[in-house]
């Protein structure tokens, strides 16, 4: 059975010469689910960080993870971006895509991004550049040695610099921001590079009030267009955009429905939602 | 919009212009000195200087390719010295083949070495050396290649930091013991030295020393260039990126390992380069080359003119090498020591190097102008060079 997957894959004639590969593949959801995630396990040194987790998302959806700390909500999205292989478990990007094939980089071309707990952005680049490297386009080498600015780019960051609200420091040094701003900066790379998928974890921490409202309307307008998986510890601010909420417990999937739904679940209250009234 | 491009355009604005500038006209005035000027004039240069500005312009050339891959992505090679030797000696064996029957025994086909030990044929790897266009070739071929598969195993392993440092230490050693061996065929111990002419023209001239001056110089100048248009274009920002954050970088899509693997062999090109000028004025090519010293002091160079800045590497080369051949003259057991205290002294207190302090002092003088757009290209460069080089 296997065998003749490998004949097939062999055969491939698309495979033969590189340009006749599509450069972004085409994600297949015609069974409108984006993200499928089955029977994942991760033991860290005998610790199981993932167990047994499955996770269905469909395409355009809004998706929140909450969970305790160590509940493997930032593992997750290690598995789904290909930092981290599991122990066992598929992770599939659409009908065809088998993302535990892929490294980071092909999955990013896939057209999933990712923004980390931690904001990371190039700190010695100004916010521009970090937005520049962060456009979709050709990412091998020489296309990059010989890239020029066209205007429709010019226009594309222009437009997220809009959103995220860093006009005016534009070309200031990504290290100087300040610690909400590179948060921002973080979302607009996401922007910047049109992804199907954005995987964004805590968005709002560090963030004014102000700025996390901002931030919950950013996220609800790109719901629908784009899907969206969010981590976020700030309950309101999840209960602000959420849809449907999954909660994570060591490892696995506790409860998943609306807030309201998952809310008064009670193993959920037991474990999670336990002391909060 | 239009806005945004005259900003981005402004932005790319740098000292390299001034800088070649610079170094043309001082190349040329120093020629000329030496040309044309009699002995007895103030103006006179001598042919020994000039092989010294020389051999400095080659040294300023190696640590161009230690600064490209150093101060702007991050990869500290404690192993350039071997592609500098490796340039060095394709050059030393193209020389040596000139040298025909002039040699102590007279054979037209071996270099005296081989005579030595008895050798009866020319080693494969000597064959085509005694063509000038395929020994350049293998100035650039040879130390591109092994760049290539150490970069390529390194890089794709994601060696990075203080075992990537290791290695390329370890990778220099290596070809300093192979070299040392007779059998290899490269002259021991002695090397490749008592050149007689280049390309038909008497290496004791000073014509051709001053000619050889001048290409290095006007080579550095391209080199220069070259590398600031491609560290100002986008794979540039790329390298940056990946020195401050290369996971970041492969979530957005990037194979860094295929950008770092590029940026050492053209950082060993360059090194390669510069062996190759150096080995015609200098007129000897020896394993010392490759001793892992010689490594560790051209990444002083780079850290005394600072890192990340292509212009403070030439700099601070040029700088130490001239301190150098004064404190030796004075002292020439001392020099490591004084080395050694340089290195202690430029980390505690210009972790930017001079031309971070050139930076500095340039802010102050025009207070209102530094701050408005905080990023020429300088200093977007020099700052996180601090950490870029944390190893
Ligand atoms: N590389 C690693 N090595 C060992 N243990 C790890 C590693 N990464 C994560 N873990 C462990 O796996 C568990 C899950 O971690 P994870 O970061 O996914 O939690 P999380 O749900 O994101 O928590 P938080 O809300 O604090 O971010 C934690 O107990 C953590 O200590
Ligand atoms: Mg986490």
């Amino acid at each position: 059975m296997s065998a003749l997957t490998d004949v097939r894959e062999v055969m491939r004639r698309d495979q033969v010469w590189s340009f006749l590969k599509d450069e972004q593949k085409q994600v297949d959801v015609s069974h409108e689910v984006i993200l499928y995630v089955e029977g994942l396990n991760l033991s860290f040194d005998g610790f199981k960080a993932l167990n047994d987790l499955n996770l269905y998302v469909n395409d355009g959806e809004l998706r929140c993870l909450i969970g305790a700390n160590g509940a493997g909500k930032t593992t997750l999205m290690d598995v789904v971006t290909g930092k981290t292989t599991p122990d066992s478990g598929s992770v599939y990007f659409g009908q065809s895509i088998n993302l535990l094939q892929h490294d980071e980089a092909d999955i990013a071309q896939l057209g999933i991004g990712r923004k980390f707990q931690k904001p990371t952005v190039f700190e010695a680049l100004s916010v521009f550049d970090n937005l520049e490297l962060s456009l979709k386009q050709q990412k091998s080498v020489l296309p990059m040695l010989f890239a020029r600015l066209t205007p429709t780019e010019i226009d594309r960051i222009d437009e997220v610099l809009n959103v995220i609200g860093l006009k005016e420091q534009c070309f200031m040094q990504a290290g100087a921001l300040s610690h909400g701003q590179k948060q921002w900066l973080e979302i607009g790379m996401l922007l910047v590079a049109e992804p199907r998928l954005l995987l964004i974890d805590e968005p709002v921490a560090g963030m004014t009030a102000q700025e996390t409202e901002r931030t919950a309307e950013l996220l609800t307008s790109l719901a629908g267009e784009r899907t969206v998986i969010v981590v976020e510890h700030d309950m309101e601010f999840v209960r602000s955009i959420a849809r449907t909420v999954t909660v994570l417990h060591q490892g696995s999937v506790l409860a998943e429905g609306t807030m309201d739904q998952v809310q008064n679940n009670p193993d959920v209250i037991e474990v999670y939602l336990g002391e909060a009234p | 919009m239009n806005q945004l491009m005259r900003f981005s355009r402004l932005h790319g604005d740098s000292k390299v212009a001034p800088f070649v500038a610079i170094l043309v006209v001082l190349t040329l005035l120093a020629s000329m000195g030496n040309l044309l000027m009699p002995e007895d004039s103030a103006f006179y240069v001598s042919t020994y200087t000039i092989t010294l500005l020389g051999k400095y312009l080659c040294y300023a050339m190696l640590a161009l390719a230690v600064d490209v891959i150093w101060g702007y992505c991050g990869i500290l090679s404690l192993g350039h010295g071997a592609f500098f030797a490796l340039g060095g000696y394709a050059m030393g064996m193209y020389l040596m083949r000139q040298i025909g029957d002039r040699g102590v025994y007279g054979n037209p086909e071996l270099p005296d070495f081989m005579v030595f030990l008895n050798w009866t044929e020319l080693p494969w790897f000597w064959q085509g050396m005694d063509q000038f266009w395929f020994a350049m070739l293998m100035v650039l071929l040879v130390p591109g290649i092994l760049a290539f598969i150490f970069g390529w195993l390194a890089f794709r392993s994601r060696v990075t930091g203080v075992y990537l440092s290791i290695m390329t230490q370890a990778l220099t050693y290596a070809l300093l013991l192979a070299f040392f061996r007779n059998e290899m065929g490269f002259g021991g111990n002695n090397g490749l030295t008592d050149f007689k002419d280049i390309l038909g023209f008497d290496l004791q001239a000073d014509t051709t020393r001053v000619t050889l001056f001048a290409i290095t110089a006007l080579l550095l100048a391209v080199i220069l260039v070259v590398s600031h248009k491609i560290l100002q274009s986008r794979m540039g920002k790329v390298i940056v990126a990946i020195r401050d954050g290369e996971s970041r970088a492969r979530f957005i899509g990037y194979r860094t390992e295929r950008f770092k693997v590029w940026l050492f062999v053209y950082s060993a090109l360059i090194a390669g380069i510069a062996g190759a000028l150096y080995v015609p004025q200098v007129g000897i090519i020896n394993p010392g080359e490759f001793s892992p010293l010689n490594s560790i002091e051209m990444v002083i160079w780079v850290a005394v003119g600072g890192r990340g800045t292509l212009i403070g590497a030439i700099v601070g080369a040029l700088l130490v090498n001239f301190a150098k051949t004064k404190f030796t003259a004075i002292m020439p057991d001392g020099w490591l020591f004084a080395l050694g205290a340089l290195f202690v002294f430029v980390t505690l207190y210009l972790p930017q190097g001079l031309m971070g302090l050139y930076k500095k002092m340039m802010d102050k003088r025009r207070p209102d102008n530094s701050d408005s757009h905080g990023s020429d290209t300088e200093g977007k460069n020099a700052e996180p060079a601090v950490k870029g080089g944390n190893v």
